[in-house]
């Protein structure tokens, strides 16, 4: 099962400087253990240690937020895009 | 409609129905707040901030404004302050439009800019710093300030409700999260039932620059709690968006306002709403401030979306 994920510039230093990886897993949780496997580190960025997502980590499954699904156990399928941004502010 | 000043010709505008927008079987319509006098949003929560702190004693004639924004509230804020004699001064990121920049510039507003790669949040930075060592300034701050919220609370949502008692659901640009906060509690106490949609816009790297996750600006006065569901919208969605909105419904509006009608109309399914429902969009301006970005020109989608996605365009 191929997932897309997009990493943003400040995570790259853990993905070889790459915009865009490629990751298994049928939730989000298991796709972020996976990148873990392959880019250390990249796993702690994103999760606590009891395995949900940082606080102030925005992570979004085909544009949504991740916390109105189902947190870091959303389920994933084949060609599900996941997106991880810093919070932006505006007004 | 006949008022004494400026700030009293704040609120009541348009709620008006996009039929050839909506997907089969809903109803969207748009909020146009760009109908406010200085043309946004705003006017009703920079109304709300001057207002607060003149009731808290916190200004007095001759007192100095000072608060980080990325164009709007400024210039609510600078027509507010205007007739009362306070002095504004906006930090505003760099990378902001053009016309945000001329329209402050005209109202007289002393301008600091904050860089381009820390976005808004550079400016928040900035003007805590700057209101620090001051205390001669008085900063309203937008994103933590309940009068913010309240704004909408009082004023934007009763007027939806008195137009569209049967809204289902609403969708609001993700800003300082104070219009979904105020709307969101307010459409929530006359119907539970009802659903709160961000839709939140998505740049380009350089606006995410090196900005650590975990360092991230939440602000104060957004209740997530509100909220059922968050959608990232990119700078080419809320282009084609836009774009439509002209064409097909003679809407002219700013970008954020294609962002909220994307989300619509993605919201719009019956997993998430029932068929015959009606959705209120917040269209917070419109579309006169971004003509320079080229959005409105006839130019390819993508190369203009590439321009856009690095000028904060919410």
């Amino acid at each position: 099962m191929a997932i897309d994920v997009r990493v943003p510039t400040v995570l790259r230093t853990h993905t070889d400087g790459e915009k865009k990886v490629s990751a298994d897993g049928a939730t989000l949780h298991e796709a972020i253990r996976d990148l873990g496997r392959r880019y250390p580190g990249l796993a702690e960025r994103l999760l606590d240690a009891d395995g949900s997502l940082h606080r102030y980590v925005n992570v979004y499954v085909n544009d949504e937020d991740v916390r109105f699904l189902g947190g870091a156990q959303t389920p994933l399928e084949d060609g599900d895009e996941v997106s991880i941004l810093p919070a932006v502010a505006g007004g | 409609m006949l008022a004494p000043d400026i700030s009293l010709a704040i609120g009541n505008t348009p709620l008006v129905g996009l039929p050839g927008v909506a997907p089969d079987g809903y109803e969207i319509y748009l909020k146009l707040e760009g109908q406010n006098p200085t043309g946004s949003v705003k006017d009703r929560v920079a109304q709300y901030l001057v207002d607060d702190a003149e009731r808290r004693g916190l200004l007095r004639a001759g007192s100095r404004i000072l608060e980080p924004t990325s164009g709007n509230t400024g210039i609510s804020l600078a027509a507010i302050c205007a007739p009362r004699g306070y002095k504004l001064t906006c930090v505003m990121p760099e990378n902001t439009s053009e016309e945000r920049r001329t329209l402050l510039s005209a109202y007289g507003v002393d301008i600091v800019y904050s860089p381009a790669t820390e976005g808004s949040n550079g400016a928040v930075r900035v003007a805590r710093e700057m209101a620090e060592g001051d205390p001669d300034v008085h900063m309203p701050f937008q994103y933590g300030n309940p009068a913010n919220p309240r704004a909408h609370y009082e004023t934007t949502g009763p007027e939806i409700i008195r137009d569209l008692p049967d809204v289902a659901a609403v969708v609001a640009g993700l800003g300082t999260g104070g219009t979904l906060t105020g709307l969101g509690r307010r459409l929530k106490e006359h119907d539970p039932s009802t659903r709160v949609f961000a839709a939140e816009p998505e740049y380009g790297d350089l606006v995410y620059g090196l900005r650590n996750l975990d360092e991230g600006f939440v602000p104060p006065v957004l209740d997530s709690s509100v909220l059922d569901g968050r959608v990232k919208v990119d700078s080419m969605k809320a282009l084609v968006a836009t774009r439509e909105l002209v064409s097909s419904a003679g809407v002219f509006a700013g970008l954020s306002t294609g962002a909220a009608v994307h989300v619509a109309r993605r919201v719009c399914t019956p997993r998430r709403l029932p068929r015959g429902s009606k959705v209120v969009v917040v269209s917070p301006d419109g579309g006169w401030k971004y003509l320079s970005t080229g959005a409105y020109d006839p130019g390819d989608p993508e190369t203009v979306a590439r321009h856009l996605e690095d000028t904060l365009w919410a």
